[in-house]
């Protein structure tokens, strides 16, 4: 395989480097921002005005007002900042999770509490695209 | 003379404060947890150290992808706590001790180890959190803290073996500040988890135990540890266990282990814990 990261292997996870870092910054800053309350309040006010202040791709825009959490990492957000979106919206940490896992919420607190997702068959890309 | 005296591991999971700070360690869900942590408060209460350092990363809290230090060290007066956006934790300013952490800002840096000096930062639950585990709920905090603040947010964190050697010349700066205080160092963060994307919620006891029993007698074979190894076995963020090779480096070769907890979960992570002591 001609893989152009050691981690471009592993399943379901964007690690958070250069380029994602470049492609995301402004919709990672957008994130940032809801930190304080008058930034909250604005943006839940008219999100898509709120929005034209952060110059982010069309479709970083359209991930951010779908709330499409995968798409927001995959196009270079990074999850500490969008987990502050989630937190403007009530979402709790977990529940976030369980959303970007594509189960409920109570499926995914009871696999946490059974020990989490293990690590075998959870390694490699070729471990998912075979199951 | 200044010494090194012990070394924290712990973990600093968000939900760990608020369960604290809302009165849930009672909980069946959180007392496993806790419980793993009554010995700590005890053994900190009997060491009365003069000082720590707390090695920790910020979550996009003080820092944002403005600018993103790879080594902050905090040289203020004191830090507040920091409204992470459901307000600020209810726990005492963090004061600062300048006079150490300006000294080993000097030092290191003369030692080839280039770290950032800042002057004004909030702290957050990465910092308050193993505090709270620590020293439970007091008005204010048993000690002055000196923050060490790493990357682990934007890829790539500083190695292991940078960690590891960081904390070999913090050792050997307090061992120059010529004050008789005994110093403990924190290395927190980890264990295994991943907070993103469709593998989120992975754990991994077997790495996590490894770690730790490598950690207190081998640490040499752990800052060989490759970054793509904490991603794919503990987790794109298990990847902060970088940050307790700093601690560990800043200890003896030889430490005797005082006391381990672990505990799967809370929240979306493993919690590991670990007091080390220098053999004297």
């Amino acid at each position: 395989m001609n893989q152009k990261h050691p981690y471009d292997d592993i399943p379901g996870t964007y690690v958070f480097d250069a380029e994602q870092s470049r492609k995301g910054y402004h919709l990672n800053m957008f994130c940032m921002s809801l930190r304080h309350r008058d930034n909250r309040d604005a943006f839940g006010a008219d999100e898509a005005a709120y929005l034209d202040r952060y110059p982010m791709s069309p479709e970083q825009r359209a991930a951010v007002l779908a709330r499409d959490w995968n798409e927001m990492l995959r196009l270079g957000g990074n999850i500490y900042y969008t987990s502050k979106l989630a937190a403007k919206d009530g979402i709790a940490f977990q529940e976030l999770a369980a959303r970007m896992t594509g189960v409920s919420d109570e499926d995914y607190r009871n696999m946490m509490l059974a020990g989490g997702r293990p690590i075998e068959g959870n390694r490699y890309t070729w471990e998912w695209d075979n199951g | 003379m200044a010494e090194i005296i012990a070394g924290v591991a712990c973990s600093h999971v968000p939900a760990i404060g608020v369960a604290i700070d809302q009165g849930k360690t009672d909980e069946p869900y959180w007392q496993p947890l806790f419980q793993g942590f009554e010995r700590s408060r005890e053994w900190m209460s009997e060491l009365k150290p003069d000082v720590a350092i707390v090695v920790y990363n910020d979550h996009a809290t003080a820092f944002s992808l403005e600018m993103i230090p790879t080594f902050a060290l905090g040289c203020a007066d004191a830090f507040l706590p920091a409204d992470e956006g459901w307000g600020p934790r209810p726990v005492p300013l963090v004061q600062g001790h300048p006079e150490l952490a300006w000294h080993i800002a000097q030092s290191v840096i003369l030692d080839e180890f280039d770290l950032t000096i800042v002057n004004r930062m909030e702290v957050d639950h990465g910092l308050t959190v193993p505090l709270s585990l620590m020293c439970g709920q007091p008005d204010a905090w048993p000690c002055p803290v000196i923050p060490l603040c790493v990357n682990v947010v934007q890829y790539p964190p500083p190695t292991g073996n940078r960690c590891f050697n960081l904390g070999k010349a913090i050792r050997r700066a307090v061992q120059s500040f010529d004050q008789d205080l005994r110093v403990v160092i924190f290395g927190t963060g980890g264990m295994s988890h991943q907070l993103q994307a469709q593998r989120a919620g992975l754990i991994n006891p077997v790495f996590d135990n490894r770690f730790m029993d490598d950690l207190v007698s081998h640490p040499e074979s752990v800052t060989r540890i490759p970054h793509v190894d904490y991603l794919r076995e503990a987790g794109s963020e298990g990847i902060e266990l970088v940050m307790w090779l700093v601690m560990r480096g800043a200890l003896d070769d030889e430490v005797r282990q005082m006391h381990r907890h672990y505990h799967v979960p809370a929240s979306n992570t493993a919690v590991g814990h670990l007091i080390l002591e220098n053999v004297r």
